[in-house]
């Protein structure tokens, strides 16, 4: 039986932890307050012991990330943090900003530190309006106790904190197009190199990190890299929140260690599955990463486990499904989430997204053809690594995955003509999609007729 | 260019503007914040808004246009005073958010009515709550088809109820004056970016 344990989310049960005087009843800024007395050089020695790597999906060693800017080109380095959390199943950024805003602040001062910055952005996604209530509230706590500003707990140092928020668009996680949306374009992810650490926000030298990453850091400024190696395994330390939803008994976030088995998050800590239903397969990651069956759930949930499984660990966002839930259709939805969120920059992801909605719309309606899943691996493959930034990559995942796992799903749907669950009537597109309400033009500029009914 | 004839945004919404525009080391930066905040006078993103955004970065109508249809929070027709936002991605629809948001549809006899829209979302980030509800950004949680038509009742008198947060969503054209964050504690002028 395993349990919980409190690092990042150690103040979620304490009602007060969104406030200055919470906050730092329970120990908080003694983070930045050591940090302030270190080197840079030395707090990035630290982040590169402790193994801290990206909490954000790709897993990068934040030390390094950090030791890639260059400090003396005259122009300002700018910390940006990622806190457009929109990878469907993923929820762990939001709370972790509801309930404890000023520990992503500590962090962000920290942080800042150690890079050498005076001003950190932070990019929140428009649509958490309680968490931007909360980070604007001890932002502005946090200015009037003096520890922000020109003067940063009374040390002469300068750190400023600007407080921005999106408008709606997945692709602003991705951590180009965020700094395009920050500059007030269209979030459009840019061709790399140069990479943000040389040329990122303003063309000035810029890391972009994670919510739960810049979090995870004052706990290590404060009890050391040795600490944090306390938990998980040697390639993917420390503590890691799992996101866990679908059909579960408890869903929810989770701080447990780095590369603790699937199966013990979710009886322990879930409660198993819902209504006495059986695991059939789970996304380990959020809706970027492949499916992996009910076979491997005794992976552990860290970096190489995962990728040895053949998936990967994304953002820890474990969506969990039983027998009950058609594949095709679960598949189908995700892939119509990167329809509407491909920004139309790459062809390959644009057209792609497109037509893979197409043809899985027709096989789940009941309209599928015998060549469809070759078409649909055909394309899956014309996308995969053929675009900027890795949105079309996790666009196929949940589609080869499930034809290797299930391909006689694919196949009842396509020889019976229509779902065989019964998921989605024959013939019939679901009632209501978002096309219905929104655009005129959509993201990608496609030109939408208007719909009867429209006032 | 001149503002077209039709609307006059408020002396609050111009100082406003000035705030937003004098936050950043270059001055689009401010735009998505500045699209918010025609949102939240207006109470969507019209022509006269997209003049008024242009005109106080220097940028022309067509790309301050082309950033405004990119995002979905920025509205091209008015929304009224509650927008209703249902999850229907995978975690929410494996727990009914589909027959909630349909629920909510034919409630409404559509999609707009009565000063309340009603619009299909993706992944709301609450995925332990499916399905997930917002109005006005304010997140509901395990949202059966009746609590989801109540929700919706209770936005066309005007009262909906506590979300998640403890607290009941102001309209959409207060959320819309948060959103754009004026009031937030920031550094006017930062120091000089290079141009």
């Amino acid at each position: 039986m395993i349990e919980e344990i409190r690092v990042l989310t150690k103040r979620w049960a304490q009602d007060d932890a969104h406030t200055l005087a919470g906050y730092e009843r329970t120990g908080g800024y003694a983070a930045a307050r050591k940090a302030l007395g270190a080197a840079p050089g030395e707090l990035i020695q630290l982040v590169k012991d402790s193994g801290l790597r990206g909490r954000g999906g790709a897993g990068f060693p934040t030390g390094q990330k950090w030791s890639f800017i260059p400090q003396d080109t005259g122009k300002p380095i700018y910390l940006v943090v990622n806190a457009d959390e929109g990878e469907p199943g993923t929820f762990k950024d939001r709370e972790l900003m509801e309930r404890d805003p000023h520990q992503l602040i500590d962090g962000m001062i920290c942080s800042g530190l150690a890079i050498g910055s005076e001003h950190g952005y932070l990019y929140l996604r428009g649509e958490f309006a309680f968490a931007g209530r909360r980070l604007a509230a001890a932002i502005h706590e946090a200015y009037g106790a003096g520890y922000l500003g020109a003067d940063v707990f009374g040390s002469g140092k300068r750190f400023d904190i600007t407080l921005h928020r999106g408008a709606g668009a997945y692709i602003c996680g991705e951590e180009t197009a965020l700094l395009d949306s920050l500059e007030g374009r269209r979030g459009q992810p840019r061709l790399r190199p140069p990479f943000p650490a040389v040329s990122g926000l303003y063309q000035s030298p810029t890391t972009v990190n994670n919510v739960e990453t810049i979090c995870s850091f004052p706990h290590i400024v404060e009890n050391g890299a040795e600490w944090f190696t306390q938990w998980g395994t040697e390639q993917s330390p420390g503590p890691k929140i799992v996101c866990m939803s679908g059909e579960v008994k408890r869903p929810g976030n989770y701080e447990v260690p780095m590369g603790t088995p699937v199966r013990a998050i979710i009886d322990d800590l879930g409660g198993g599955m819902l209504d006495g239903r059986e695991l059939r397969y789970f996304s380990p990651g959020g809706s970027s990463t492949p499916y992996l069956p009910a076979d491997k759930v005794d992976v552990g949930m860290d970096f190489e486990a995962i990728a040895e499984a053949g998936s990967l660990l994304g953002t820890a966002a474990l969506m969990v499904f039983s027998d009950q839930t058609c594949v095709v259709d679960a598949t189908w939805r995700f892939t119509e989430f990167y329809e509407h969120e491909s920004c139309g920059k790459c062809t390959p992801c644009r057209e792609g997204t497109y037509w893979l909605s197409q043809v899985l719309a027709r096989i789940e309606t009941g309209s599928g053809r015998e060549e469809d899943l070759q078409v649909l691996l055909d394309v899956c493959g014309n996308m995969f690594g053929r675009s900027f930034c890795a949105l079309a990559d996790g666009a196929t995942s949940p589609i080869t995955s499930s034809i290797e796992l299930f391909r006689d799903d694919y196949e009842r749907h396509i020889a019976q003509g229509r779902c065989p669950m019964g998921t989605t009537p024959a013939k019939r597109r679901p009632v209501t999609r978002m096309t219905d309400v929104r655009p005129p033009v959509s993201a990608m500029g496609r030109v939408a007729l208007p719909l009867a009914g429209r006032r | 260019m001149t503002t077209p004839p039709g609307y006059a945004f408020s002396d609050r919404t111009r100082a406003a503007a000035d705030v937003l525009v004098a936050r950043y080391p270059r001055s689009r930066s401010a735009l998505l914040p500045l699209l918010h905040l025609v949102q939240s006078d207006e109470g969507f993103v019209s022509p006269a808004g997209i003049t008024f955004c242009a005109e106080r970065l220097g940028l022309t109508r067509a790309e301050v246009q082309a950033v405004a249809t990119f995002y979905t929070m920025f509205k091209d027709e008015p929304v009224g005073d509650w927008l209703v936002s249902v999850c229907t991605n995978v975690p929410c629809k494996v727990a009914g958010g589909q027959r909630v948001l349909d629920r909510c549809v034919a409630d409404l006899g559509g999609h707009h009515a009565d000063g309340v829209t009603v619009e299909h979302v993706e992944c709301l980030g609450i995925c332990d709550e499916a399905p997930a509800v917002q109005v006005n950004y304010e997140m509901y949680g395990k949202v059966t088809e009746d609590r989801g038509a109540e929700i919706l009742a209770a936005c066309r008198k005007g009262t909906p109820p506590a979300a998640l947060s403890g607290e009941a969503p102001a309209t959409f054209r207060e959320v819309e004056w948060d959103l754009a964050g004026a009031d937030d504690h920031a550094p006017s002028v930062t120091a000089g970016a290079p141009s």
